[in-house]
């Protein structure tokens, strides 16, 4: 894999990952439990959805076949995605969504802020965007983590769940491969080993704030990154592609 | 716990520097960070602000409609407190 | 409109008895100088009432509302078109919350309204019990039903109770946009394959008797348009902003090159109007009844979400207070 290679699937890669977070966010509009969360999460939603759209469209032009945002959504193969298994996952409860949020926000904050000194300039831009944006959604999450956390016996226990079934999925966005080591040595990009133990240090805070126990080293899935994914991807592509599909070249 | 709704907060947002802060409506929220957030997230939706403030609509003291007139109707007849009651003379300038 | 008709129910209250009619009088020639009516101002009993019901109609409708929409948001056929949506039922969620907080200033808790809505006591508008069957029902929904909002919002904003008419000028500026967006899809599916204008006539065909019915009864029907009309709560009858409606609407669906489902459907050359065939009103009748497509799905959403919220709503509260009682 050369340089070019790497930089646009490592740029396609970031598209993924904020695409199907949005999209699985979008599944729960109208099932917040107040009205203030429904418009949070609808803002949290439209940045991820946004931030795909900048990324594909960036990747199309990398790619320089004339493919557009809609194409990299719409009319690529489950196996052609490649985000990780922790977004995938299906919403559960709201602890559930929380918990996800926090864990990945944590690490893409950190991963931002690192691109925003990339060496490729469209995707520092993009990075310097979005930054802003996750900063307001892991400081509101977080504090939601807290709360539920913290907050009646119940919600403490719920919230423990969510924590220990989530843990597995977050070894897989450190696990750097080919395409991070060739963007990191290329582009100047993110050193994920300094990332894991910034992450490491922010969450076990925010775990221990929130009156909760942190898992312990464990076993790590892992496959997204590579196209490997869960079941429940497929059922979400399907969904998500499915006029584009029905209705081949028709415009919308 | 009962599910009791979240205190009521009232919202004032400053839509641009130099602007005083202004009513804007009211939201719902456990705390004053959410309370915040919710303001951030309902009310600035278009970029309509640069600063919120957030108080418990239960902190507000507010004036009783009853007393309107005792409140406020002696001041008008202080007509003597606006420019428009003194006659300038013909030919006076910058006054 | 979102609260077609649904005010007719008009109860009386024995608060209404102990009014002076001095009192009453001076709040007649306040409305009528069109003077705006404070939260803590002398009102009627009936006034508050009438107000407190439409208003939390009318937030209940725009809850409800999202439902229909959210059902092809997570379909919607580009990430244009899946953003624009996706803000589209946000700004319905901010504007049932506008409204929820003008109500509130008339002395009735949120707690109190949705629990109403939840307990099928009150209503919200019958349109939202139809489904969105294709894309071009998204469409739809924006240009017909927004538009029929529209005209029934313009003079709310105008309205004698001054949170009420503020929240409608806030929903009225935001919602310029939803009406052209939904314009907009149309527009694009009429240009394109042959399936896809039919998915477009199929989508006019299903919501425009829906949209006509969304104005509510017939004036002769309407019992109680002729107080809130002296009270300025509302302006024009059901039947001039449906025949307003017809009028624009008419021409749009032309252009789109749509057939509206309505044979009698035909410009009036004396009167300048557009004729309109007979409503079914035994439709809207059954759909206010709780026997509309969707009613009973619209309505287990809504106390689903209500119910997987509680523990989150309880332990929000449990930390704030928690959090007092350190700081105390």
């Amino acid at each position: 894999m050369n340089r070019e290679q790497a930089l646009l699937a490592y740029v396609s890669r970031l598209g993924d990952n904020a695409l199907i977070l949005g999209q699985r966010m979008v599944e729960l509009v109208a099932a917040y439990p107040e009205l203030e969360e429904e418009l949070a999460n609808a803002n949290f939603a439209l940045d991820f959805i946004g931030q795909a759209r900048m990324f594909y469209t960036y990747a199309g032009e990398l790619e320089g076949k004339g493919r557009g945002e809609d194409d990299f959504a719409f009319l690529r193969d489950e196996n052609e995605f490649r985000n990780i298994l922790l977004i995938e996952q299906p919403n559960g409860h709201f602890g559930d969504s929380i918990t996800k949020l926090v864990l990945f926000e944590s690490f893409y904050l950190l991963l931002l802020e690192a691109l925003k000194r990339c060496a490729d300039q469209r995707v520092a831009e993009i990075a310097a965007r979005a930054e802003k944006e996750i900063r307001y959604h892991l400081r509101h999450n977080t504090q939601w983590f807290l709360r539920l956390g913290d907050g009646t016996d119940e919600s403490h226990e719920r919230v423990q769940g969510s924590l220990d079934n989530l843990w597995q999925y977050t070894g897989e966005m450190f696990a750097a491969d080919e395409i991070d080591q060739i963007f990191a040595a290329s582009f100047n990009g993110p050193d994920l080993d300094a990332i894991h133990d910034q992450w490491m240090m922010n969450v076990t805070a925010i775990i221990c704030e929130a009156t909760l126990a942190q898992p312990g080293d464990g076993w790590m899935a892992s496959g997204g990154k590579q196209g490997h994914h869960s079941e429940h991807l497929g059922y979400m592509i399907a969904e998500m592609q499915y006029l584009q599909r029905t209705h081949a070249g028709a415009t919308w | 716990m009962t599910d009791k709704e979240w205190p009521l907060y009232e919202v004032f947002i400053r839509s641009k520097s130099g602007l005083s802060h202004r009513h804007a409506g009211s939201i719902h929220a456990a705390d004053d960070q959410m309370a915040l957030d919710a303001a951030r997230d309902t009310y600035t939706r278009r970029s309509e602000g640069v600063s919120i403030w957030v108080v418990r609509s239960s902190q507000i003291v507010a004036s009783d409609p009853a007393d309107t007139a005792a409140f406020f109707e002696p001041a008008e007849d202080k007509i003597y407190r606006h420019p428009t009651f003194y006659e300038v003379p013909d030919g006076v300038e910058n006054l | 409109m979102y609260t077609q008709g649904l005010d007719q129910k008009g109860q009386s209250d024995k608060r209404d008895g102990l009014e002076s009619a001095a009192d009453r009088k001076a709040f007649q020639k306040r409305v009528d100088a069109e003077e705006k009516i404070e939260a803590k101002d002398w009102m009627p009993e009936a006034y508050r009432r009438t107000l407190i019901r439409q208003i939390s109609q009318h937030a209940h409708s725009e809850i409800i509302g999202m439902q229909p929409e959210g059902n092809w948001l997570t379909r919607a056929p580009s990430l244009k078109r899946k953003a624009i949506l996706l803000a589209k039922i946000q700004d319905e969620a901010g504007h049932g919350l506008y409204l929820y907080s003008a109500a509130e200033t008339l002395g009735v808790s949120r707690d109190q309204m949705v629990g109403d809505l939840l307990s099928g006591k009150a209503k919200y508008s019958s349109i939202f019990n139809y489904p969105t069957l294709t894309w071009a029902d998204i469409g739809a929904i924006g240009w017909l039903v927004d538009g029929a909002a529209i005209m029934n919002q313009i003079p709310l904003c105008r309205c004698s109770y001054g949170p009420y008419a503020r929240a409608m000028v806030r929903i009225c500026k935001e919602e310029s946009f939803h009406q052209r967006q939904g314009f907009d899809i149309l527009v694009e599916l009429c240009k394109g394959t042959p399936e896809q204008k039919a998915m477009a006539q199929d989508a006019l065909n299903r919501w425009w008797w829906p949209s006509l019915m969304m104005f509510g009864p017939s004036d002769a029907e309407s019992k109680h348009s002729a107080q809130s009309m002296a009270w300025k709560i509302k302006r024009f009858s059901n039947d001039e902003l449906r025949q307003k409606f017809i009028d624009v609407t008419v021409p749009q669906a032309e252009f789109l090159g749509l057939k509206v489902p309505d044979d009698e459907c035909i410009l009036d050359k004396q009167t300048g109007h557009y004729r309109h065939g007979e409503i079914d009103w035994q439709e809207f009748i059954e759909v206010l009844k709780g026997n509309g497509p969707c009613n009973k799905q619209r309505m287990e959403k809504r106390r689903n979400a209500h119910e997987d919220g509680r523990w989150v709503r309880e332990a929000a509260r449990a930390y704030a207070e928690k959090r007092a009682a350190k700081a105390a």
